[in-house]
């Protein structure tokens, strides 16, 4: 009987594990596809022969290794990073709702951006490509500080944490607002691109150090998953199990803050993934953090995958903002996901 | 010196006081003890204050130990703690989340901590709910599953509050000999209940809480009195001897002060 029930459970485990393969299959695919759709019009075949290293003209190799590999590879890597926020943040703060775009990250790294645009402050010193970057960096950094300083201050839980950054969320969408009104019109033009999410300026540097990010973060987030399970049962069965449930805390949002800060400082603010990323998981494998947390990697990598070859295929000839995509079409999606029901 | 000692035990949430200084008597291996008394007094603070999950005055010591500087990991081994309730929406299988109370604080292996995952559902009985998600299962389901989590790490001291609050008769019985047999095996059983002819029946020891102290201490037949339940409770109460010895506690009403 219970040899039976424990060889279902591992049969399950093998499930789980095969759903996970699938996954990055299937975000593999999403990248391929992602990196043969775009204007040039370029034939597939010179498309993999340029990736494989052959011999093709030297447009099509700029097109294919400075243009589109850059930008498929960001935005896998920023879904990646997104959604592994938003799984650890939703367990940490114990609320299903918690991601960077609801917790103000998002919106504060925006208000960032518009201050380097609009007001051309900065950081001295860094180069100015990286200007409006660093200041996103910054801003979004400094946002989940303070969200941290003042939980702290106040001493409450994760919800005392939830209201603050929403609290956040409104007062650096308000600031956001306010730049755009007194900013020319030439900004202007170029924040909206940016509050709307765009994987346009994408380029090399920019995904090595979101690669170098998620590869520094994920052994850490891996190595806290049975902890971070534990605390799906309550903060007193997480503790009574001899989890440090502060310092756990403390550790995983720090983490999440990196990965967050570095994936809206490239992209702009990208919402739904962070959010629908670990909800699709959840549904798929569930909430045993082992599976769960790849599986929210791989699921944000593939959703931001595809919303970039749809950014660039929904209306022939024009790229649109990618954090666009995610919300219109994604949402729907979402909701019929949920909407049929879990899966177990 | 071997048992549990909670001594000068105080706590206050805000301005307002819960435990003022409260002392329980030794309590030793083999021994269940309930935690009795009306609503707000103190009770469940108490109890996650010897767990140390609630910052707290005083001492506890587990057989002489200070729980309080016990390293988490090693706490975690010595004391098992069974919640209220578990959140009935975590989509984790009962199986997971028995294996998650083995494996979150020490570094166990799979086979290991999945084995004795299953042993500890079996031997309660629910062995066939292991593959339910919690949120499938009902409230005294979940209660049973709680109590396999509490007792997976085979904890020297067993904390329980209100083990009993939404399972059925049969499952009542089984909970409670289960805890007698835990006991019998040389554990610490502290259990909080709102049923005294459970108490009465199953207790070796009864303590009951008035207001944040210690109101009185002893054998179910020295505690449960009419005088003492008529202070702590404010009811007018009979106790009864029936067959095999066993105390009833039958309440008339509400106590009319003299």
């Amino acid at each position: 009987m219970s040899d039976a029930t424990l060889q279902l459970y591992h049969r399950q485990g093998r499930r789980n594990a095969l759903l996970v393969g699938v996954l990055g299959l299937a975000a593999l695919a999403a990248l391929l596809l992602d990196l043969v759709t775009g204007p040039a019009g370029l034939p597939l075949a010179d498309t993999l022969r340029a990736l494989a290293g052959g011999e093709v003209g030297r447009g099509t190799q700029v097109i294919v290794w400075e243009v589109r590999l850059p930008v498929a590879c960001m935005a896998l890597l920023v879904g990646a990073a997104l959604a592994l926020a938003g799984a650890e943040m939703q367990t940490v703060l114990e609320n299903p709702l918690a991601e960077p775009f609801t917790l103000g990250v998002s919106s504060s790294a925006a208000l960032g951006a518009a201050v380097a645009i609009v007001l051309g402050l900065t950081l001295p010193g860094l180069p100015a490509v990286w200007s409006v970057s660093g200041n996103a960096f910054l801003f979004a950094l400094g946002a989940l500080g303070l969200l941290q300083i003042l939980g702290r201050i106040r001493g409450g839980g994760p919800e005392v944490l939830i209201l603050f950054g929403v609290a956040l969320n409104f007062t650096a969408a308000a600031l956001l607002s306010l730049l755009q009104f007194v900013a020319s019109a030439d900004a202007l033009q170029q924040l909206v691109f940016w509050t709307m999410g765009s994987l346009a300026s994408a380029q090399w540097p920019g995904v090595m150090l979101i690669g170098v990010v998620l590869a520094v973060s994920v052994p850490f987030s891996f190595r806290a998953a049975w902890k971070l399970t534990a605390l799906r049962l309550g903060e007193d069965q997480a503790k009574s199990f001899g989890v440090d449930v502060a310092g756990l805390r403390r550790w995983t949002l720090l983490r999440v803050s990196l990965l967050a800060a570095s994936a809206v400082s490239m992209v702009g603010v990208i919402g739904f993934v962070g959010l629908a990323g670990p909800h699709i998981a959840r549904m798929l494998v569930g909430e045993n953090h082992r599976v769960f947390l790849p599986a929210s990697i791989l699921t944000g990598a593939l959703v931001m995958s595809l919303a970039s070859t749809l950014s660039k295929t929904l209306v022939p000839g024009v790229l649109l903002p990618v954090g666009l995509v995610t919300s219109l079409i994604g949402l729907p999606i979402f909701f019929a996901l949920i909407l049929r029901g879990r899966r177990r | 010196m071997q048992g549990l000692l909670a001594q000068g035990i105080s706590v206050r949430y805000g301005a307002r006081s819960v435990l003022a200084g409260l002392d329980l008597p030794l309590l030793r291996p083999g021994e269940v003890t309930v935690l009795a008394g009306p609503n707000a007094a103190g009770k469940s603070t108490l109890l996650r204050a010897i767990a140390q999950l609630q910052p707290h005055g005083g001492k506890v010591l587990l057989d002489g130990r200070d729980l309080a500087h016990v390293p988490m990991r090693d706490r975690a081994r010595l004391v098992g703690f069974m919640p209220q309730s578990l959140p009935a929406g975590s989509s984790l299988v009962a199986l997971e989340s028995v294996i998650a109370a083995l494996r979150a604080g020490e570094t166990l292996g799979a086979r290991q901590a999945d084995a004795a995952a299953m042993a500890v559902l079996d031997k309660l009985g629910i062995g066939s709910l292991a593959l339910e998600p919690l949120s499938a299962l009902s409230g005294g389901q979940r209660q049973m599953v709680s109590l396999a989590q509490a007792i997976v790490r085979d904890p020297r001291l067993l904390l329980l509050d209100e083990p009993t609050s939404a399972l059925d008769l049969a499952r009542q019985v089984r909970l409670l000999s289960e805890l007698r047999r835990l006991a019998g095996e040389g554990r610490i059983v502290v259990a909080v209940l709102h049923d005294l002819a459970l108490a009465a029946q199953w207790a070796d020891r009864i303590v009951l809480i008035h207001s944040g102290h210690t109101h009185a201490e002893g054998a179910p037949e020295q505690v449960l009195t009419p005088r003492l339940l008529a202070e702590v409770y404010g009811v007018e109460a009979r106790v009864e001897r029936c067959s095999r010895g066993r105390i009833m506690v039958l309440i008339d009403g509400e106590h009319a002060p003299a």
